[in-house]
């Protein structure tokens, strides 16, 4: 049975640790208003430029850019997980490798080759034991305070480099998908090639200068427009991962202060009770 | 509707203006060019320029670095790489995409150092004009 003063220090510790994770659920969301304006802020030039992408896409035939219609093989593979830097988010980072991990079994169990980038530093420690020889790269994203468009171009330009050089077929991104603080969905993108779902719209554009050139230049934009909306998506998830995550800590540790005060109490009865039964039987041998 | 048409203004990070505007110049990346309502259909690549909007008989600029537009009968769409209001763009924010683009130019060879060079250019007429 533990001591007065062991109890003591127990409930003292559950009290700062309930402080901590109170507070970090407090930061995580104060960063998830400013996480989720920043998604949202995103969304319309992702929406417009997808509808002017499959404008252009439907006036495409057959032989189009391999950044569309793909190298003809589906042999090699890259996926590009994307995780956070930070843990204590709750089953956020888990969730994504996850489904990342399943994806890259069947591609070996298929006979094929599955190469991994890994975006953030959880997601690598976590595939590291299992897939650490499928390793291509690593961004680290530690540093960066506030993820902003150049940051998913450099991503995306680092894709499409492999992707010029014939290192892979085909791309996919894993992320989770903010659907609300309780709720994030992971999510597998294939990004290259291009998925494009051709518009009704049956306008014809003119294309200045020319319909390739434009293609050539947005098909490495689409790529970049869509790691940042996964970027964002994570990094709002994250924040609500970790928020909820830490509510439920708070609360743990608030029901464990009451256990153990309750304990704590009854342990001070009883020593109490003790002394006194000391006291009147000393008393009673006299 | 006639004499106005749909503008929007948008960037990766944010959008930036939305309105009905009467007429809009666009700096196209084969020369500049005035969309009004009921223009013809077309898709262009943006050179860095002043993306220039009139609304109310107001004059809204925006200062682009590059990206396309979208211009249909009803509306225009700008779609930039980077863009910020005129008045808040500075000769050092230009600077560091010349900078940016003298890089990428000594590095390239053939048609891309052409069009590295072009932007080069472009960015510091757009900085004179500044």
């Amino acid at each position: 049975m533990p001591s007065l003063k062991d109890l003591k220090t127990r409930i003292d510790s559950v009290k700062s640790t309930r402080k901590i994770t109170q507070a970090m659920q407090m930061v995580a969301a104060a960063k998830l208003r400013r996480a989720e304006e920043a998604a949202s802020a995103a969304r319309p030039y992702a929406e417009r430029f997808d509808a002017v992408l499959a404008g252009l896409a439907a006036g495409i035939g057959e032989d189009g850019p391999k950044l569309l219609k793909g190298t003809g093989s589906d042999q090699t593979w890259l996926l590009v997980v994307m995780t956070s830097e930070r843990g204590l988010c709750g089953g956020f980072n888990s969730s994504i490798v996850r489904l990342a991990k399943a994806q890259a079994k069947k591609l070996v169990d298929d006979g094929k080759t599955a190469k991994i980038l890994t975006v953030g530093k959880k997601g690598r420690e976590q595939l590291r034991r299992e897939y650490s020889d499928h390793f291509v790269g690593h961004v680290d994203l530690s540093e960066v305070k506030r993820v902003g468009y150049t940051n998913a171009q450099d991503i995306a330009s680092d894709v499409l480099g492999r992707f010029d050089a014939g290192e892979f077929d085909v791309a996919m991104i894993y992320f989770n998908k903010f659907e609300s603080v309780i709720s994030q969905v992971p999510q597998e993108l294939q990004i290259i090639p291009a998925k494009i779902e051709a518009s009704e719209d049956a306008t014809v554009f003119d294309y200045e200068p020319g319909d390739d050139e434009i293609l050539a230049e947005l098909l490495p934009r689409g790529v970049a427009t869509q790691i940042f909306a996964a970027l964002l998506e994570n990094g709002a998830s994250e924040q609500g991962a970790r928020m909820s995550a830490m509510d439920n800590a708070t609360r743990n540790a608030g029901e464990m202060i009451d256990k153990l005060t309750i304990q704590f109490n009854r342990t001070r009865q009883a020593v109490i009770t003790n002394e006194l039964i000391e006291i009147i039987s000393g008393a009673e041998a006299l | 509707m006639s004499g106005t048409m749909q503008f929007d203004l948008v960037s990766p990070e944010r959008s930036l203006a939305s309105g009905q505007a009467s007429s809009i110049l666009i700096p196209g990346a084969d020369g500049d060019m005035v969309a009004m309502p009921d223009h013809a259909p077309v898709v262009t690549g943006l050179r860095p320029g002043i993306v220039a909007a009139e609304i109310d008989g107001g004059m809204l600029e925006f200062l682009v670095t590059g990206g396309f537009a979208q211009i249909t009968m009803e509306g225009a769409t700008v779609l930039a790489d980077e863009a910020l209001p005129k008045a808040e763009a500075t000769s050092a924010f230009l600077d560091e995409r010349i900078a940016a683009a003298k890089e990428s130019q000594d590095g390239a060879t053939g048609a891309t150092a052409d069009e590295a060079a072009k932007r080069v250019a472009d960015l510091e007429t757009l900085k004179g004009n500044l």
